[in-house]
């Protein structure tokens, strides 16, 4: 009943807007002949716009200055410098045209706008001005294309051999992180052992190099500062994404194909806490392709120390494929198991 | 052309077209209406179906702007329209994404494509080139009821239990694939596949029709390149149409197969419902490259129109031929020919071939070239101009300042290297919505208000109009702008809410902010559908054959032309569409139907 209520009240006002609108515009057809009701229109209408214009102008600096406290840190990692730098470039040469071609737009339509006593300037083409303007964009572009592909060459290149390796995989809503243990290798998985109660990855038991591989389900990776990582990415049922704002990167999670996507930290997360003057600091790992009902809450989060910090937590987790008798998860650890481990 | 004689027999005016009113009293309602042939009539119905969806679809972005814009408050009128959807007056998430999702079809296919394409091409190409009516008429009618029964579909999935279809207005697998993973990827898919499918007959039968009407059927004398713009751009809408829907159909079809026959074309390795589904050696990347393949020239299938629009309506109210024609043209045909060869630019950190990624990048960074020819010839085209500003003008002129903003800051993302952190990020929320959502939009309104006249007979009331001009493009930039600041900041898209991250929850008010512009542009827009539909039966009747003093072909009909167009034979053409000038007898301008004077040049 109310939203019918509401509906109609809605028509009915629009009604009484279009009443006075038409009254309004027939008033101004007595008055006046159309040609002065045309140049008076123009007048207004001209003026408006050189008002839109400015106001707009004014409008994107107050904006810019309520806004760029809100926007990112510098990039923490290395990668994410070269990031920086192309689209502060980008910014300029886009930010260039975009005020040239606008003064132009709003000042011809207010510098030509009809008085009743000019005519225009009948000029249908000319050569050189096209050649001006498709060389000089091509080139601009040329220059872009050349500072993007040269980023972009060295974000995809090869990780360097002497990188961690970690897994990263998606599910329905959230994130398992697996880390190689002692030997460095991830072992094998096949998505046909996976089994929630306790094996989420779907490890291989008869690989040797899972024993001592780590689970973590609390989508927490841990990072070592100035050490390149190299991220194993997967998925076990809808396709992922791994965002990593802090870093400039993401990378999809595919089932059924591995992606990768590697990079060096460089700013700690306790290093982070002080430079943005927030206590509550985070690196977040934002699932950022669409992946169900609870794709917003799919967070992870990363943690940047130290190499002996890294060291210290790491010992104190458990391989998930734990011997029969210990825990299974790694939420509860349980130092006798890795030691069971880290002795083999 | 010859069919000009042959379709002037079949009309056999014997009577002196001076009561052409009466001329066809004798056509039933249900073949004048509703399954009518006439060109003029499937343009109004693509027209008001257009506008019935895009009010749903706008509608849809009121509701779930407000649970963005206040995720921690409840609104009890959302429960009496949404009901189950909306307990306690708050959107659930799976509803919000199937809202999300609707959104984005309706919006993209149903009014942007059939709303814009249809309507504009159905009006205008007969029109402009001087025929009685499309190549075939009854191939025409059948386009729109495809369209129609589509929409049916589209609407009746709103209802079912499960809900529509919510993986995105993308519909990507194996999310859409598995009704495991998401409550609308049931029956809300099927039917959306069945609507989509059904609207890429729709799409085909049309774009056939244009193409083959644009080629066979102009008027004596006008050759193609005495062809309006807006021609030229509906026939490369058409076009890309033709060569783009198919792949996208076929897209859906092994999209179908996979969903009920067990196939395995985009789903492999898939844990699911707590358990391991038997399908292996599948690729859901193969499902993006049929999507975008037909994704990214569908963009350029929702642009062009509106360019066309606006290079005829910019140099109409300019008094002032449109500044480098044949270079518009040339144009045209780089965004068409590069529209096909850069879809791989939405799917630059899928995993792809990062080579493969660099060829997108230049190939991709080559389209802004044509896109930049023609903003600057637009601008030229008003430079020492007479403007008249009319509401198509301001229309026109924010279509182009929209699509300067847009274009922009589609060359941060086509650049891959800055794509790797921009991607699916409100950034490229803002990016689309400007430059497709609004620019397109202003180009389709243009274009409304612009042949209204033509269509109607009356005019649409200008104050009101002004009024919409204004408060649309204010609101548009007052909503999308910042934007940019949040994907800047790495906010991603298609989150139901931001509270829980620290790294995104700054925005909590900017999200207000900018919900609350949102309901105000949804008002505005109400406006101007009422004009549309007042003006109708009240708007000020049209007394002269061409009001805005145009030059091209529809303006020599009749103020309320009958089937057939023309009352006497059609009009031969003897010169260029853009002949603003001195007619030596006061005008300003020369019709196409006017013959070179002695001594005097052809463009
Ligand atoms: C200068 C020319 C343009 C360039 C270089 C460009 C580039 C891009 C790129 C690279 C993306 C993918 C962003 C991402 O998902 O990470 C994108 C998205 C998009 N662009 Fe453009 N674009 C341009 C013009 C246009 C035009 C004219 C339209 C529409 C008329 C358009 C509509 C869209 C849409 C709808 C999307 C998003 C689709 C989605 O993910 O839902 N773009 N653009
Ligand atoms: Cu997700
Ligand atoms: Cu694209």
């Amino acid at each position: 009943m109310s939203v019918f209520i509401t509906v109609a009240l809605i028509v009915l006002v629009l009604m009484i807007v279009y009443q006075i609108a038409q009254a309004s515009e027939y008033a101004a057809s007595m008055r006046n002949d159309s040609k002065t009701r045309e140049q008076s229109t123009n007048q207004i209408m001209a003026w408006l716009l050189v008002g839109f214009f400015v106001m707009g102008m004014i409008g994107i600096v107050y904006c810019h200055n309520i806004l760029k406290d809100k926007l990112l840190p510098v990039s923490a990692s290395l990668q994410g410098e070269a990031y920086d730098f192309m689209f502060k470039v980008t910014i300029i040469v886009t930010g260039i045209v975009f005020f040239i071609t606008h003064v132009l737009l709003f000042w011809f339509a207010f510098k030509y706008k009809g008085t009743g006593s000019k005519s225009s300037f009948f000029f249908a083409h000319n050569n050189k001005l096209e050649l001006l303007w498709t060389t000089v964009p091509a080139i601009v572009m040329a220059i872009l294309v050349a500072i993007g592909l040269r980023n972009w060459m060295n974000v995809t290149s090869e990780a360097p051999a002497d990188a961690n390796v970690i897994e990263i995989v998606g599910k329905q809503f959230n994130w398992i992180i697996r880390y190689p243990g002692k030997d460095n290798v991830l072992g094998k998985r096949n998505y046909k052992n996976i089994n929630d109660a306790n094996n989420v990855l779907g490890l291989d038991k008869n690989d040797p190099a899972n024993a001592d591989d780590i689970i973590s389900q609390s989508g927490e990776m841990h990072l070592v500062v100035n050490k390149p990582v190299k991220l194993i990415i997967g998925s076990r049922d809808v396709i992922h994404d791994v965002g990593l704002p802090h870093f400039r990167l993401k990378m999809d999670a595919v089932p059924g194909i591995t992606t990768t996507m590697w990079f060096t930290p460089k700013v700690t997360s306790a290093q982070m806490k002080l430079n943005t003057n927030n206590p509550n600091f985070v690196y977040e790992i934002s699932c950022d392709q669409m992946c169900g009902k609870g794709h917003y809450s799919m967070r992870g989060t990363i943690i940047v120390e130290t190499q002996e910090e890294y060291d210290k937590w790491l010992a104190s987790q458990a391989a998930y494929l734990a011997p029969p008798a210990a825990a299974k998860s790694t939420e509860v650890v349980k130092t006798d198991s890795t030691k069971a481990i880290t002795m083999k | 052309m010859s069919n000009e004689a042959i379709l002037h027999e079949s009309h056999s005016h014997d009577h002196a077209g001076d009561h052409h009113a009466h001329e066809h009293h004798e056509q039933h309602f249900f073949s004048k209406y509703i399954f009518s042939q006439d060109h003029k009539m499937i343009a109004k119905q693509f027209l008001i179906t257009g506008i019935i969806w895009a009010v749903i679809g706008a509608l849809m972005s009121v509701f779930f702007r407000l649970q963005l814009g206040f995720p921690d408050k409840t609104f009890p009128i959302m429960e009496k329209l949404l009901g189950e959807w909306a307990k306690g007056g708050k959107l659930n998430p799976e509803f919000y994404y199937a809202l999300v999702t609707m959104h984005g079809t309706i919006l993209v296919f149903f009014v942007l494509t059939a709303g814009l394409s249809g309507t504009f091409a159905n009006l205008l190409i007969p029109f402009q080139i001087g025929a009685r009516d499309m190549a075939s008429p009854f191939m025409n009618m059948l386009s729109y009821w495809f369209f129609f029964v589509a929409g049916v579909f589209m609407f009746v999935s709103l209802f079912v239990q499960t809900g529509p279809a919510s993986g995105g207005w993308t519909t990507y697998p194996p999310l859409s694939a598995l009704k495991e993973a998401s409550m609308g990827s049931g029956l809300g898919m099927d039917l959306w596949l069945i609507s989509m499918s059904l609207f890429v007959v729709s799409s085909l039968l049309g774009g056939l029709n244009y193409i083959s009407t644009i080629l066979n059927m102009r008027t004596k004398g006008m050759t193609m390149t005495r062809l309006p713009l807006t021609i030229w751009a509906l026939f490369f809408t058409a076009v890309l149409g033709v060569l783009s829907f198919p792949v996208l159909f076929s897209g859906f079809v092994l999209l179908i197969f996979d969903r009920n026959f067990g196939t395995s074309f985009y789903l492999s390795e898939i844990f699911i419902g707590g358990k391991a589904l038997p399908n292996v050696g599948g690729s859901p990347i193969l499902y993006q490259h049929l999507f975008w393949f037909l994704g990214h020239p569908e963009v350029y299938i929702i642009m062009l129109p509106g360019m066309g629009i606006a290079s005829e309506i910019l140099s109409t109210n300019s008094r002032k031929p449109i500044f480098g024609y044949f270079a518009m043209i040339i144009s045209l045909v780089g965004i068409t020919v590069l529209a096909f060869v850069v879809w791989a630019h939405h799917m630059f950190v899928t995993g792809m071939s990062p080579f493969l990624g660099s060829i997108f990048v230049l190939l991709t960074l080559l389209i802004a070239v044509p896109s930049a020819v023609k903003v600057f010839n637009w601008l030229t085209t008003i430079w020492r101009g007479n403007i008249r500003f009319t509401v198509p003008m301001m229309f026109a002129l924010g279509f182009v300042s929209l699509f300067i903003s847009g274009g922009l800051t589609g060359i941060f993302l086509g650049n891959s290297a800055l794509d790797i952190h921009l991607h699916d990020t409100y950034f490229v929320v803002a990016h689309f919505h400007i430059v497709m959502g609004v620019s397109a939009f202003f180009g389709m309104f243009a274009g409304i208000y612009h042949w209204y006249p033509k269509m109607f007979g009356r005019f649409m009331n200008s104050r009101l109009g002004y009024l919409h001009f204004f408060l649309t493009i204010i609101g548009a930039y007052l909503i999308f702008w910042p934007m940019h600041y949040e994907g800047i900041a790495g906010m991603p898209r298609r989150y139901y809410d931001y509270s829980a991250w620290e790294s995104f929850k700054q925005f909590t008010s900017l999200n207000s902010f900018i919900s609350v512009v949102v309901i105000v542009v949804f008002f505005a827009q109400l406006i101007f559908v009422f004009n549309f539909f007042a003006s109708i039966f009240k708007g000020r009747k049209v007394t002269t054959q061409n009001p805005w003093g145009s030059t091209t072909l529809e303006w020599t009909t009749p103020i309320r032309p009958g089937h057939g167009n023309w009352e006497g034979d059609i009009p031969e053409v003897y010169r260029w569409p853009y002949d603003y000038k001195d007619d030596g007898n006061g005008n300003d301008f020369v019709p196409q139907t006017t013959p070179l004077k002695p001594g005097e040049e052809s463009h």
